[in-house]
């Protein structure tokens, strides 16, 4: 008997100090209602950063531009890394390639590969010309979005790309993405 | 290094699918601009280390008074191992030299987008807005004040060995392998500051955008990195290196190393990924048939033996093979190796601490008898993944997919004990 309360004390405290140990594991960090920190952003704040623009053409700023207009800014801006016609490089080729995703030796472009045209203004504004990113006015970059276009067939010389028009443009590789399948290599 | 650094650029391909563009660091090609710049910056430093000075160490160090204490130590000027630079917006991690799991913060790999940017700490803020409360803003102090965590995890670049998709290119581990670091990375859960901002119940993915000069941007789905993102202003017990997004990136552990924004300026809530340029022209995957996967976030498990790899000689009897794995879905389970070409397999000695999400190292005690070999590695990890093969993964996703490239290395020792890269 004596043994067996011995036993039971013992199993009694293993217990016990199983459950103090799990309630001292709670993170008091947890019991905090909020940390008072921080600041609402200001309008001029969001206004001032908030550059990404959507697929559905939120965030495009007003401003216009055609690829009769885009031709000299692309020459004079754009040409030195990715040639005159946008095919040359040495930095990534913007023109052409269509087709050939599929083949020993794909080419992607904007033409042939990107899945939305939207993505062009943002990338175009947020990151280029690579030596002075965010230096192009909405115009300038309307324009240089429609000469990329043109050059790659998919819309016409005197089109006018603005909010209104630049979301409804259906790029050629539109349908041409998946969602992520891996694991996806069967075991040696 | 200067001819080692030249002759990499010629050896590195020429390829319109290498969205990495090792090859277009052509400096006939670069006609002005930031890019000539920054090339030379990254030549004039490389001759620099190569030419510094060795110490002269007395005879007998008993006999000589050491130096005084320093203010920021450094490490002895007898080490030299160093990052190499790919390109000039990459440099690569000495994994050949690396000890034990973690990587000196000064030897981390970089991978920038348009350079490193010089950000004040006072002047930082982090806004957060889109589907949330109300649009808030944080300085650098306010996210110091959070509760703070800390963990360790590998970071590698989705880009790493993507080199070696369509041929023999890397001479050595840094060159095939060097797109890959583990650090302790310390900051705040982002789960504890959105509670904080209080995100709206329709928001499902997340725009985190950073503020360097690619303002660099990917959309994330929330769901699933939210219970390990971390907004870390600390590696390896130090703020963040410049080069690692000081002084605040997002960390999520496993993912593919572009999506831990540094230099994180913005999180920005909607209902569907913003579709930048990043998710949509550059990280993603072309397969065989001209589709591309999108979105392919996990790093899977991937192993490489270090030691003897590429560029070093051997000398025949005791070699201890070691090496690190790692993957970005948990634990490394197993670590087998191959002195025979992957015709028989012995299991490694995984070393403590074996952390999910971090490099693991790994050895296995062998005799060389002096003839020609073929050294490989193979992990598995917690859920079952192994890694394939190169004919294996070659034979599902093609050569044209850039990235996510995590097939078994191979050495070759020749006789003569010089190891070098080789696809068996």
């Amino acid at each position: 008997m004596c043994t067996r309360n011995v036993m039971m004390m013992g199993l009694i405290t293993i217990l016990s100090v199983g459950i103090l140990w799990s309630s001292e594991a709670a993170d008091p960090h947890d019991r905090m209602d909020g940390y008072g920190l921080g600041r609402p952003a200001t309008d001029l704040d969001v206004q001032h950063w908030n550059i990404d623009v959507a697929p559905t053409g939120e965030g495009l700023p007003p401003g216009r531009g055609t690829a009769k207009q885009g031709a000299p800014i692309f020459a004079t801006k754009c040409a030195s890394c990715h040639g005159p016609t946008g095919q040359e490089g040495p930095m990534d080729r913007l023109v052409g390639g269509a087709g050939t995703l599929g083949s020993q030796k794909p080419v992607k472009t904007i033409g042939s590969y990107w899945p939305y045209a939207t993505t062009l203004y943002d990338y175009v504004y947020r990151a280029m010309p690579f030596p002075a990113p965010q230096s192009l006015s909405s115009d300038e970059v309307y324009s240089v979005v429609a000469w990329l276009l043109y050059q790659n067939g998919i819309i016409a010389e005197d089109t006018i790309l603005d909010a209104h028009s630049l979301p409804g443009i259906r790029m050629p590789n539109h349908n041409g993405f998946v969602p992520d399948p891996r694991p996806d290599v069967p075991r040696n | 290094m200067k001819n080692s650094l030249q002759k990499e650029k010629r050896d590195e391909p020429r390829d319109e699918a290498d969205t990495e563009k090792t090859a277009l660091v052509n400096r006939r090609s670069l006609l002005a601009g930031t890019a000539g710049i920054v090339s030379a910056i990254v030549m004039r430093s490389v001759t620099r280390s190569a030419e510094a000075a060795m110490p002269v160490a007395p005879d007998d160090p008993t006999r000589v008074p050491g130096a005084a204490p320093t203010a920021y130590g450094q490490r002895s000027t007898f080490e030299q191992s160093v990052r190499v630079p790919r390109s000039w917006w990459a440099s690569l991690t000495p994994l050949q030299d690396s000890h034990g799991i973690l990587t000196p913060s000064a030897l981390h790999f970089e991978r920038h987008h348009n350079g490193v940017p010089v950000i004040h700490p006072e002047h930082h803020r982090l806004m957060i807005h889109g589907l949330v409360a109300q649009p808030w803003a944080f300085t650098m102090d306010d996210l110091k004040r959070f509760p703070a965590t800390s963990r360790l995890a590998f970071i590698e670049c989705s880009g790493n060995s993507a080199i070696e998709w369509k041929a023999l290119t890397g001479q050595t581990v840094q060159q095939t392998h060097g797109l890959t670091s583990t650090s302790e990375w310390t900051g705040v859960a982002l789960k504890t500051v959105l509670q904080e901002v209080g995100v709206k119940p329709d928001a499902s993915w997340m725009l985190a955008e950073g503020s360097d000069a690619a303002a660099m941007t990917r959309s994330l789905p929330l769901a699933l990195l939210i219970e390990e993102a971390l907004l870390c202003y600390a590696q390896n017990g130090e703020p963040l290196r410049p080069e690692q997004g000081y002084p605040l990136r997002l960390l999520l552990p496993g993912w593919e190393g572009n999506t831990c924004i540094k230099w994180l300026r913005r999180l920005k809530f909607g209902t569907a990924p913003f579709m930048t340029r990043e998710e949509t022209s550059q990280y993603t995957d072309l397969m065989p048939d001209g589709t591309a996967r999108q979105f392919t976030m996990v790093m899977e498990a991937k192993s490489v033996i270090t030691s003897p790899s590429g560029g070093q000689r051997v000398q025949p009897g005791f070699i201890d093979i070691r090496g690190l794995a790692w993957s970005g879905r948990g634990r490394i389970a197993q670590v087998e190796v191959s002195t025979d070409g992957g015709r028989s397999w012995q299991q490694a000695v995984l070393q403590d601490p074996i952390l999910p999400k971090c490099h693991t190292r790994f050895c296995l005690p062998w005799r060389w008898n002096g003839e020609d070999v073929i050294l490989q590695s193979r992990c598995l990890d917690e859920t079952g993944y192994v890694q394939p093969s190169r004919a294996a993964l070659l034979a599902v996703r093609g050569v044209n997919s850039v990235y996510h490239y995590n097939a078994i290395q191979s050495w070759k020792i020749a006789a003569d004990g010089q190891v070098s890269n080789v696809h068996a």
